[in-house]
């Protein structure tokens, strides 16, 4: 077996912004403190009269990347998600998302596989909080290919855009020839009899469930949904009334992510089929090691498989 | 200041209080006393300090303005009418569905409005945002903004304040409508932020005390502030709430409301009979 390349998500991010710090120089990134950690700091060693540090101070910093942006820069804001969507939600709300910002929100750390730093730093709200300010674009990378491709079209879209990133290394999917299609769910495996719709590092997990359910002749289509606002309902749904029923999973709250984004938009399409979420169950995390945390928390391939078994058994 | 000027800018800021009163009254709500209290400073900005074009409102070499005592909006759209970026018949359309005046000021309405901002404390940084694209650019715009006394008790101002100046924003003047009054009561009673100036001091501002009112004190504060390096400038205006209508002066309960028929012919009668007298 080919050794498996991993990357954090948050690493590809860096590595994107030095990159593009090259060709544009009317990129600015800000950071609270967490140059190191958000890899953000990968920027700043190349371009550092371009690179912020606004210190502990989320609120503030959102507020100076949304009159920086009104000045024609593009403007990276970075921290952890916990502070990015939660402490500084109103901010990103008010000064960001209602002027409708040319700020890029680059939010690292986001859900449970923060790992030992435990439930106080591991933010499962942030797509539900930003899915509800008008305008802006969320997008959850399932791999470092992705997410560097995705903080490059980010950087090309006038607009608030919140970026979510993870702190673990996880499997590369995609090879350097992806293309990112801005707002496009992707069907990367097709199927017949479950729809799963994955986002960030569960997309791997997801097919890593198909392989599972191959085993019982269940043939799972798989679909990554980089994208959750605009959600892309037109390839969901269509592969909703294909299949009959759909799986989503996300590292995230089972409330307000992508289950919900899905549902929503099943239930509207009129497909009317079942659609069963796999997340954080509604609970606070906990510390442990990132790996272990996620099977604790049922983010794995496993149970993913055991949802999509419990949707076919719902088909009418 | 040369007397002309001073008579230019007193006629021009009672006209822009009668346009405070006039559309926070068809609008039958909103805030005239924080408007009239901050407004003679604001009209100082527009006619007499500020690099603006109402013919260009996005000139990128402008100076900005960032209201971030943001419910003072009937303040701002009467100086913007009267500047020429707006029709002055908008005036009277404050605050209702059809309007370009929203109830708090917003860029996606209104030419010539430099933030969107109503909450509290976040003014301020979008204008440290702003003055830090001017340092970034080499641009020589200049950026101003607007706070109230009550707003001060925002943690994010304080946030502002710190990287302000640790970020040498020179280039950045915030003023502090220091009225004394909020919604609850005096600032002193309900959490006192005082003493101001030795705040904005220990945060690294060079600091200038003013009476609001006098426009002889607003142009040197001003002038010295453009003149000052090194340090963003805070200047503590201490003015009167509701000033120029006789019942709303220093009375809290015109903070946030509209004057009915009879209270709205009373101040427009005391506002005409001020400019008469300003213009004989």
């Amino acid at each position: 077996m080919a050794d498996i390349i991993k990357m954090a998500t948050r690493d590809a991010y860096g590595k994107a912004l030095a990159e593009l710090g090259e060709k544009n120089d009317k990129v600015v990134v800000l950071d609270a403190d967490l140059a190191a950690a958000t890899k953000t700091g990968m920027f700043k060693k190349v371009f550092p009269d371009r690179f912020i540090d606004s210190g502990i101070q989320e609120s503030n910093m959102m507020g100076v990347a949304a009159g920086l942006a009104t000045t024609g820069y593009t403007v990276f804001a970075s921290t952890f998600a916990m502070f990015a969507a939660g402490r500084a939600f109103e901010q990103v709300r008010n000064s960001i998302g209602y002027p409708h910002l040319n700020v890029k929100i680059g939010a690292t750390h986001a859900g449970i596989s923060v790992g030992e730093d435990g439930a106080s730093h591991q933010c499962c709200e942030d797509i539900a909080l930003m899915r509800s300010i008008p305008g802006m674009v969320i997008i959850n990378p399932a791999d470092g290919v992705e997410a560097r491709a995705a903080v490059l079209a980010a950087a090309e879209y006038e607009g608030p855009v919140y970026m979510r990133f993870g702190r673990l290394a996880v499997p590369c999917i995609f090879d350097e020839s992806y293309k990112f299609e801005w707002g496009k769910a992707v069907v990367l495996s097709e199927g017949a009899d479950v729809t799963i719709c994955a986002t960030g590092l569960m997309v791997n997990e997801a097919l890593e469930a198909k392989k599972i359910l191959a085993e019982e002749g269940i043939n799972a289509e798989i679909i990554n949904v980089h994208t959750i606002k605009p959600l892309d309902a037109e390839t969901i749904c269509a592969s909703a009334a294909k299949t009959g029923c759909v799986v989503t999973a996300e590292e995230h709250n089972i409330i307000g992510g992508l289950g919900s984004a899905v549902a929503e938009a099943v239930c509207e399409s009129g497909t009317c089929v079942p659609v069963v979420r796999v997340g954080v169950n509604d609970v606070f995390g906990k510390s442990g090691p990132a790996v272990e945390l996620l099977h604790i928390y049922g983010l794995d391939a496993a149970n993913i498989a055991d949802k999509a078994k419990r949707a076919i058994s719902l088909k009418k | 200041m040369d007397a002309a000027i001073r008579k230019q800018l007193k006629i021009t800021a009672c006209k822009a209080r009668m346009g405070i009163i006039e559309g926070v009254f068809n609008a039958k709500s909103g805030h005239p006393g924080g408007a009239l209290s901050c407004v003679d400073i604001i009209t100082y900005l527009y006619f007499n300090h500020m690099n603006v074009n109402p013919a260009d409102p996005k000139d990128e070499n402008r100076d900005r303005f960032v209201l971030s005592k943001g419910h003072a909006a009937p303040a701002l759209y009467a100086v913007l009418a009267l500047k020429g970026y707006f029709p002055e018949e908008w005036i009277k359309t404050l605050r209702k569905s059809d309007s370009n005046l929203q109830g708090h000021p917003s860029i996606k309405y209104t030419p010539g409005i430099d933030m969107c901002t109503g909450s509290l404390g976040q003014g301020i940084s979008a204008a440290c945002g702003m003055a830090l694209g001017a340092k970034l650019s080499g641009k020589s715009y200049r950026t101003y903004t607007v706070l109230g006394d009550g707003e001060i008790q925002e943690g994010q101002v304080w946030e502002a304040a710190m990287y302000a100046s640790a970020k040498g924003l020179d280039n950045l003047v915030a003023v502090v409508d220091n009225n004394n009054l909020q919604i609850d009561g005096t600032c002193a009673e309900v959490n006192s932020p005082y003493p101001i100036p030795e705040k904005f001091k220990a945060f690294g501002w060079n600091v200038i005390e003013i009476d609001a009112h006098s426009f002889d004190e607003i142009d040197a504060a001003f002038a010295a502030a453009k003149e000052f390096k090194g340090k963003p400038t805070a200047i503590i205006a201490k003015s009167i709430k509701g000033k120029g209508v006789s019942y709303m002066e220093n009375e809290v309960g015109w903070h946030g409301k509209a004057p009915n028929a009879e209270e709205y012919e009373q101040a427009m009668t005391e506002l005409k009979a001020a400019l008469a007298e300003l213009e004989a």
